[in-house]
């Protein structure tokens, strides 16, 4: 005979507990469903302008911006909302073209490194760089956002491109602090090597890619909206 | 035979008190010491990191104390867990629409309060078993606790580590950063000097009780 110490306690039903956990995702998917909603276009908003300030960095003579979407023919207009890689064109006053703005990202020590540098066609030069992204160490990795000596490199860092092979003439790279020689070369920063060499990478993956794009399209670029 | 039902203990302002000093979450109950040791790294962080924990906290213990009656115990953690995670998404989607940068700065950690384990902890020990309106008000309590520990901690180490408070200038241009104050190591430090002075606090107090209560029984008996 069973005393009451040793009972198994009855175990609800299956339906009961199907129930319940669909009642709480329901609750759950409505609520998350909910505030997406709400805070959407809010966060696009936020993304749009986070953007525009970058560009205007990288392009500090740019008074105004036309964003081209990559195609498999070219370049065309398009909205920061496309998929693909994007090049957002900068135009002075008299809508002459100051310059572009490129995407670029790279693992940095903690995650990915997200960033938008200014290139100049006429110049071959990458001019300057804003970081979108970056959890990288306070103190050590956040330094190429401040350091004059890293921030120097961008003054004219050379990505030409060799217009017979379509890439770049020279690789970007990153070298040891102190031994730069070269203008294409990127003067790392002391303590900071991992993030260092992460933004010459990024830079010559994206160089390798976009430039060629970008001198292949300059006419259209330069030509703006028409 | 059914169990006898517990009488409910009463809402007292100890029901608030007791997660900001008595049973503080970091410095007591050594409980969430993931985010503690790797947002502190700035007041504004800490702070952020602290609003975002109490609401998911408040939240998630306001709808587990709603719904303690209908969640069978064999699904309760399951039950918790969707309720947690749903409040975190809600809290990831209204930092990222409040702003970007702090959004970037905290990184991961915002979503990684789902399995931070004080938030659990409270839904299972605290919240499935008392009423709502105390399980708001000591979740806050809580909330409350585990925000002032981050911003003594972020405070510390954005002042020593930076010579900054809340991004203002503190000390001069003169005084060398210790920058190991804002990386990890410095977390586990300024972490471990607050336990040893609030201990020594603790101490000390119990310490002159005892003298006291002795005191007070020798007169008695005198």
């Amino acid at each position: 005979m069973s005393t009451p110490e040793n009972q198994v306690p009855e175990l609800p039903s299956s339906t009961k507990l199907i129930t319940t956990l669909g009642l709480v995702a329901m609750i759950s998917g409505l609520l998350v469903v909910l505030v997406y909603e709400f805070t959407k276009p809010i966060i696009a908003e936020n993304q749009r302008l986070a953007t525009e300030r970058a560009i205007f960095k990288v392009l500090p003579k740019a008074t105004s911006r036309l964003t081209f979407k990559v195609t498999a023919t070219g370049i065309a207009l398009s909205d920061d909302k496309a998929n693909g890689p994007l090049i957002y064109a900068g135009y002075d006053d008299q809508l002459n073209l100051v310059g572009v703005a490129l995407n670029a990202a790279a693992q940095g020590y903690q995650d990915t490194i997200k960033l938008l540098y200014g290139y100049q066609p006429s110049t071959g030069c990458i001019t300057g760089f804003d970081v979108l992204k970056s959890t990288e160490t306070p103190g050590f990795g956040t330094k190429i956002t401040s350091d004059e000596d890293f921030l120097a490199n961008f003054n004219c860092l050379e990505a030409k491109v060799n217009t017979t092979q379509m890439t770049l003439m020279q690789v970007i790279k990153t070298v040891r602090h102190g031994t730069k020689t070269q203008a294409w070369e990127i003067d790392a920063i002391s303590g900071s090597t991992i993030t260092s060499n992460a933004i010459g990478r990024m830079l010559n993956q994206s160089g390798q890619r976009l430039h060629p794009i970008v001198m292949q399209n300059l006419n259209r670029l330069e030509k703006g909206k028409e | 035979m059914s169990q006898p039902i517990k009488k409910e203990t009463p809402l007292t302002l100890d029901v608030f008190t007791a997660g900001i000093w008595k049973d503080n979450p970091v410095f007591v109950m050594m409980l969430g010491l993931c985010p503690v040791l790797a947002v502190t790294n700035s007041v504004i962080n800490s702070l952020a990191m602290g609003i975002a924990s109490i609401f998911v906290l408040v939240c998630s213990n306001a709808l587990v104390s709603m719904l303690r009656n209908f969640i069978p115990k064999q699904v309760r953690i399951t039950t918790y867990i969707i309720i947690i995670a749903t409040f975190v998404t809600l809290v990831d989607y209204m930092i990222q629409a409040i702003s970007l940068d702090l959004y970037n700065r905290l990184g991961a950690f915002i979503q990684l309060i789902v399995v931070n384990c004080l938030i659990l902890g409270r839904a299972e020990a605290y919240a499935s078993k008392n009423s709502v309106i105390k399980s708001v008000v000591s979740a806050l309590g809580m909330g409350l606790g585990f925000t002032l520990a981050l911003v003594m901690l972020g405070g510390v180490r954005e002042l020593l580590g930076a010579g900054q408070l809340l991004g203002y200038q503190v000390f001069s241009t003169q005084f060398e950063p210790w920058v190991v104050m804002i990386l990890p190591p410095g977390g586990f430090i300024v972490l471990g000097c607050w336990l040893l002075l609030i201990n020594y606090i603790e101490q000390r107090k119990t310490a002159k009780l005892i003298t006291t209560e002795a005191a007070l029984h020798s007169t008695v008996k005198s």
